[in-house]
């Protein structure tokens, strides 16, 4: 569809999605996916309920087992090539210099988020709601934590390392407070915050893991306008100061089509559109599966679609 | 409206100018939402408390019929039947009375007295200063009380310095517990597996290899981390009551096999002449090398019975030390996540199995410590100690205490173990004598006396003594979790 050459996705992805396939017994929730998230971009998953959103990213962060498919993250530059010999050796990551690849469908959740670096929300909400939201960004660095402190045994004998990772993810925390507007609140548990703070509490916490890729699920959902403009700022935050690419299903369009860079509409658990805004405003697959057709159009429909596709 | 529609069926019964009245109340609050039944129940509360009560004894009436009103005579002579309407009489008039008296100041009364109790509620400031202060004059009283007690109680000392000891071994448990329970959130019916594993790996390395008590206690402790690392696996991935089965189950076959294993355990007839600590090297015995003599002193049986004492003391000192330190470590910090939410952290890279069976190995390893202490302090151990009934005295004592709270777990511990055993040793009951009759022998209602302590505690505060948790990490201003926003985690 796209004329001027190769998209930048194409070009420098952070993370490709080949032929991914999710069946649930008899019923395939994402059928044959295949796209690509540009590194530094901010990319949208869009499609009407039931498409098959929230799957692509459980798959994505290791919470389900692809039933087919290869999900690769790329740190730094890294070939195709090496890619294919990755696969081929049955290893779950190979690091080389300048940057690693990481077979997202090898490998278990958490080591996901630890070693790929990836890091997610929830559609509804998961923080530790008794735990203040000190607490909840301090257990974010739980990894760097723990190694400092030589597995628990420096942190009982308080030596110097660990100390001053503490002090360390502290500021972490308390940057991230701050960005957030939360810093007065530091002390107060998370499951007392009104819903649009625990939703950038949420986005911080994932932040405080240092993720190169932000996976996010209906960020905006349940926000309202005020604070789904604090959202886009924070996103767009994110992708300016941090070198971490967003990657985000949501249902509000507003927000969609004013960050995203790249946008891809799923519809039955399966690619309808591929694109910047622009284009998939205009694609009329799109426009079909939201907004639906009648009986008789559909045929006239299909066959513009053909039409569209003999063309491109 | 169905609140309308009642009210005028009820007043049929009523004079006519209550009738206009009611006419007019209603004319008033049109549009309102309807209050008028209210303030019609509140008008005829007492009616209604009378009635309940007497609904109430006459439950009591019919069901006590056979059971209290009719007795028959024992194996011995020949069958009779005799009646005892008075007791059952007296058993109708107290459920009558108690259950009119809560409803005339609770359930009925317009105004509960219990609203005037709500009131008292302590600020979270004043709880956390309370409960520090609190820990800090219950040590003192801990590392003196042997003291205390030869001074003012010498003709009895040793039975409550023998009390303190099994209070501390259980505060003890009951830390250990507290890190799966509390900490963790992983509820486990089968801890007292790791108190068996504890005391019969000193028993047996005792027996076969010679080595004194100190030695075997790391040992002992090692011995059921490993255990309750291998407990931890087959539940990892178990939730909520599956969980729960499946330890208590852990918790019988660890009993079973000790019960069966005779060749290595000496089965049902338990290990006996399990050495005594010593006293860095020295015995407590009479003789040239024993401690008293060391010391110049003369000796006395109570010297004993105070280094136990001691040794128990440090023992959960060092648990609780332990067990604070790790909850300000990322590890500790881990856990409570883990309670909170396993998904959200399995998200931010945390590995939950190995966090888990952390939690389990520690746990179970105080657990092994407070087990060997037993075996040493009983010199004799046999699988009757280790039933189920002590895993639900350390579970309640956790969860009466407030899951998580350390000085909560000390609190139910002096309540629960100390109160039992007070009861059972109640010298003066010759007041309780003539409210019940000379053959009142509290002894014999210590478990049901027991039993409403816990529940009134439960119904008190249904989140345990201590309700609130204290934040591991502060920035500015310390302040307190109200256990409302706490999560339980895993089979509660």
């Amino acid at each position: 569809m796209s004329t001027a050459g190769p998209a930048r996705w194409d070009i420098d992805p952070v993370l490709t999605v080949e032929h991914l396939t999710m069946r649930f017994g008899g019923l395939v929730a994402v059928g044959d996916l295949s796209f690509n998230v540009g590194r530094g971009d901010i990319t949208a998953l869009i499609g009407p309920n039931g498409a098959g959103k929230t799957t692509v990213f459980n798959c994505v962060t290791g919470f389900y087992k692809p039933t087919e498919g290869r999900i690769a993250m790329r740190q730094g530059e890294v070939g195709d090539e090496t890619i294919g010999r990755l696969t081929a050796s049955g290893r779950q990551w190979i690091a080389e210099d300048g940057g690693a690849v990481f077979l997202l469908e090898r490998m278990p959740d958490h080591e996901i988020a630890y070693r790929a670096k990836v890091a997610r929300t929830f559609q509804n909400i998961r923080l530790f709601g008794g735990m203040t939201l000190l607490e909840n960004l301090l257990v974010a660095q739980h990894n760097v934590l723990m190694s400092a402190s030589n597995f628990t045994i420096g942190g009982i004998l308080s030596l110097p390392g660990y100390r001053r990772a503490r002090r360390a993810a502290t500021d972490k925390a308390v940057y991230w407070l701050e960005r957030i507007g939360l810093l007065d609140r530091a002390d107060d548990p998370a499951a007392d915050l009104p819903y649009g703070a625990q939703r950038r509490l949420e986005i911080a916490r994932a932040m405080c893991t240092e993720p190169r890729l932000l996976c996010l699920d209906e960020p905006a959902a349940g926000l309202n306008a005020r604070e789904s403009a604090e959202l886009n700022e924070l996103l767009q935050f994110i992708r300016a100061e941090h070198d971490t690419s967003v990657f985000l299903i949501e249902h509000d369009m507003g927000v969609v089509m004013q960050i995203s860079d790249h946008i891809i509409v799923l519809d039955y658990g399966v690619r309808i559109s591929d694109g910047s805004a622009k284009t998939v405003r205009n694609d009329p697959k799109v426009i079909a599966a939201y907004l639906g057709v009648e009986d008789e159009e559909v045929e006239a429909v299909e066959e513009r679609l053909q039409e569209l596709e003999a063309r491109a | 409206m169905a609140s309308a529609e009642s009210l005028g069926s009820a007043s049929d019964t009523r004079s006519l100018g209550e009738q206009r009245e009611l006419e007019a109340m209603r004319e008033a609050q049109r549009g309102e939402p309807p209050r008028v039944a209210q303030s019609a129940q509140g008008r005829s509360w007492v009616a209604a408390s009378v009635k309940d009560a007497a609904i109430a004894g006459f439950i009591t009436a019919a069901l006590g019929l056979f059971f209290l009103g009719l007795t028959t005579d024992g194996p011995s002579g020949p069958l009779g039947i005799h009646t005892r309407w008075g007791a059952l009489a007296i058993a109708v008039a107290i459920v009558f009375g108690v259950r009119l008296l809560l409803n005339l100041f609770l359930f009925k009364n317009p105004n509960p007295a219990s609203t005037a109790f709500s009131g008292i509620g302590l600020p979270a400031a004043a709880i956390s200063g309370i409960s520090k202060t609190l820990g800090m004059a219950l040590l003192v009283v801990a590392l003196v009380l042997p003291f205390l007690l030869i001074q003012f109680v010498p003709g009895q000392s040793r039975l409550y310095i023998d009390l303190a000891i099994l209070i501390l071994t259980y505060v003890m448990l009951g830390w250990g517990l507290n890190i799966v329970v509390g900490l963790a959130g992983l509820l486990d019916l089968g801890y007292v597996a790791f108190y068996a594993v504890g005391a019969y790996s000193f028993a047996l390395i005792a027996q076969n290899f010679g080595l004194g008590f100190w030695l075997c206690l790391p040992l002992a402790g090692i011995l059921a981390a490993f255990w309750g690392v291998i407990l931890g696996f087959p539940v990892l991935r178990l939730r909520g009551d599956y969980l729960a089965i499946v330890t208590l189950a852990f918790g019988e076959i660890i009993r079973v096999v000790i019960l069966n294993w005779y060749d290595f355990t000496n089965g049902p007839n338990g290990i006996s002449g399990i050495p005594k600590p010593t006293f860095f090297g020295l015995e407590f015995s009479r003789g040239e090398d024993g401690v008293a003599a060391f010391f110049g002193l003369e000796y006395s049986n109570i010297h004993r019975f105070v280094w136990l004492y001691y040794i128990i003391l440090g023992l959960a000192l060092l648990t609780n030390f332990v067990t604070i330190r790790l909850r300000r470590l990322p590890i500790g910090r881990a856990w409570e996540a883990l309670r909170e939410d396993e998904i959200a952290c399995r998200s931010l890279g945390i590995n939950t199995t190995n966090t888990k069976l952390t939690a389990f190995a520690i746990g179970a390893m105080f657990g092994g410590f407070a087990g060997s202490f037993f075996a040493t302090r009983q010199g004799f151990i046999s699988p009757e100690s280790f039933t189920f009934i002590e895993s639900a005295i350390i579970l309640a004592i956790v969860v009466l205490g407030g899951l998580g709270s350390q000085i909560g777990v000390v609190l139910a511990a002096i309540v629960m173990i100390g109160g039992t055993e007070a009861l059972r040793n109640l010298q003066d009951v010759a007041l309780l004598q003539t409210i019940f009759g000379a053959n009142f022998d509290p002894v014999q209602y210590r478990m049901l006396i027991f039993g409403l302590v816990m529940v009134v505690i439960m119904v008190w505060k249904p989140r345990g003594l201590v309700s609130s948790r204290t934040p591991s990490a502060v920035l500015k201003e310390k302040k307190r979790i109200g256990a409302d926003l706490v999560a339980q985690g895993e089979g509660h």
